[in-house]
């Protein structure tokens, strides 16, 4: 695999995990169970935009076919997108919410610690603002799965089942293929299973103090690695690409 | 009976030092002595300021999933934030005056307390993120202005702080608008379109002519309103009819017209009976508003008694470690 096309796919990945969970999170708007909570998701959702605007701006550089952030985020079909099938998960309750964000951001804490690292220098800055922000992100989905877990018998169902119905979509956070053994060789890219027992274990402890019990690595969910999504991704882009595809002479 | 009347005039002496210290320019404090009739028109003015710019984050709301570019994303997203943080910083605000938010949530769900009527309009398309922006917190911005030398300290001190932020928020809606006038013919349609929905309803935000306008004379004298609806909507008009010009936009009124001996301009006749209508809640979105509160309110009641339940637990806990 060349080294720009293999770094392309790479970048449009952990772009579209900012851009598809920013999305996902700015539906929240003036739904949230509190105002302050409201506020939070939204903060979340705002540096997951900017994020993916880094990112995507910088896959359109390496690809160099003159596209911009806003062409990579509104004019790819369903099989051209990468993220995790987690981040495209519809938002469900506040428990659902909550535990797939502890999820993507504990695993996004040790990825961009890696990455902070990394020999490509575009992917190291953009790694270093990444991870004070998630940190807080972190913490915030963290305080609230505990909360939810120690809470009323109502919310301790509620997160528990969010767990059990989310757990499989987190082995795919995992995979790695060739473009990672490519650009883990040249010290660009973050080594999953290297992260993958500090995650196991960070998720453990929190679940255990939030009094719930960790699912049983049954059957994982695969395929975004080569664009294959659950249904939800394809109602997603629908809404999010609307006015850039009805109207696709116009600058907003 | 000798207690009775000292009583009395005790109240009267406090009332005449209130009125000397409001008509002397002094800020009240939520420490100070106030008369009832003051605290309770500002709780219905604070709290209705409030619901305001929560219901406000409904209309706008509905476009963030469809923004058309990142950055339009991102900028709608931070002012809708920034207008939730106002509702926050006004709950607080009136709750110096001994009412909770709770009880204020309470109020607005079984319509004692209302919200800015101009939110029972619909967000149609794209273009009415920029004529929202501009016009609605346009309007806003002339009324705030003003209440930030309002009497009462919490509220003019809330003032100040929002009405930095609400002129972000008229420049990015103005920017939305001047770019889609410069754009394709369909976007200047739209442009155009939302201009001819939002004009009028934004001239109704000052609320009924002066000499309609019912609550307005102790408002005057406590100094908690020192401009009148006429002249603040003079200020409005005067203001946004040459904004419009400059990117091309048609103001929807053949009755505008500069008048030379006033300084400012003439307008035609608003329709009040569209405005009494929409108050009494037959407007495009009364119905949908309140609903999409009550139901987002009721369907977060497990989250908040979780955090609650979770709260109370963790504080015996910390009390029996003692
Ligand atoms: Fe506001
Ligand atoms: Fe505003």
């Amino acid at each position: 695999m060349a080294k720009q096309d293999a770094l392309f796919k790479y970048t449009l990945r952990l772009g579209d995990n900012a851009l598809i969970l920013s999305q996902r999170l700015s539906e929240w708007c003036s739904y949230a169970p509190l105002i302050e909570e409201d506020l939070a998701l939204t903060n979340l959702s705002l540096d997951m935009i900017g994020r993916a605007q880094a990112l995507l701006k910088y896959a359109g550089e390496i690809e160099g076919m003159g596209k911009t952030e806003d062409t990579l985020a509104f004019r790819r079909s369903e099989r051209q997108y990468y993220n995790n099938l987690l981040v495209e998960q519809p938002n469900g309750d506040f428990a659902f919410t909550m535990a797939r964000q502890l999820f993507i951001s504990a695993f996004e804490l040790y990825f961009y610690s890696e990455m902070e690292h990394s020999k490509d220098k575009t992917f190291a800055a953009i790694a270093a603002k990444t991870l004070k922000e998630v940190k807080y992100h972190l913490e915030h989905a963290k305080d609230w799965v505990i909360r939810m877990g120690d809470g009323t018998g109502e919310s301790h169902y509620r997160i528990q089942h969010a767990v059990n119905e989310l757990w499989m979509y987190t082995g795919e956070l995992f995979e790695m293929d060739d473009v990672d053994k490519d650009l883990i060789e040249q010290g660009i890219a973050t080594d999953l299973d290297a992260i993958r027992p500090l995650w196991n274990k960070y998720i453990g402890d929190v679940l255990e103090t939030a009094a719930l019990i960790v699912p049983e690595n049954g059957y994982m969910q695969t395929g975004s690695r080569k664009g294959i999504h659950t249904e939800h991704l394809g109602h997603l882009l629908c809404e999010m690409q609307y006015l850039q595809r009805a109207y696709p002479d116009a600058k907003w | 009976m000798d207690n009775v009347q000292n009583t009395v005039s005790k109240e009267e002496a406090l009332l005449a030092k209130f009125e000397e210290k409001v008509q002397a320019g002094e800020a009240i404090e939520p420490r100070d002595w106030m008369p009832e009739a003051y605290r309770k028109h500002l709780i219905r003015q604070m709290s209705q300021h409030a619901h305001s710019e929560v219901i406000g984050m409904q209309p706008e709301g509905n476009w963030v999933t469809r923004a058309p570019s990142l950055r339009a994303k991102q900028i709608l997203l931070a002012k809708i934030q920034d207008e939730g943080g106002h509702g926050l910083y006004l709950y607080s605000a009136a709750e110096t005056l001994g009412i909770s938010r709770k009880e204020m949530i309470e109020q607005l769900h079984n319509g004692k307390a209302k919200y800015s009527n101009i939110f029972n309009y619909p967000s149609l398309t794209w273009a009415d993120i920029g004529a929202i922006g501009w016009l609605v917190d346009g309007a806003a911005i002339v009324n705030q202005v003003s209440l930030q030398r309002t009497s009462y300290a919490p509220y003019s001190r809330a003032m100040v702080r929002i009405c930095k932020e609400e002129s972000f928020h008229q420049r990015q809606g103005y920017e939305i608008m001047a770019q889609m006038m410069q754009g394709t013919e369909e976007q200047r349609e739209m442009a155009q379109d939302a201009m001819n929905r939002w004009w009028w309803p934004s001239l109704m935000m000052f609320g009924p002519h002066d000499t309609d306008s019912p609550h307005s004379a102790d408002a005057f004298r406590w100094k908690i309103k020192r401009h009148t609806n006429d002249e603040l909507r003079q200020k409005f008009i005067d203001k946004t009819v040459q904004q419009a010009e400059v990117i091309g936009l048609t103001i929807p009124d053949p009755d505008l017209k500069w008048n030379e001996a006033k300084g400012c301009y003439d307008y035609g006749r608003i329709d009040w009976e569209e405005f009494n209508r929409v108050i009494r809640g037959n407007g495009p979105c009364n119905k949908q508003r309140l609903d999409h509160h009550k139901k987002v309110h009721a369907d977060g009641a497990w989250v908040r008694e979780a955090a609650e339940a979770y709260k109370n637990k963790h504080k015996k806990q910390s009390v029996n470690l003692n």
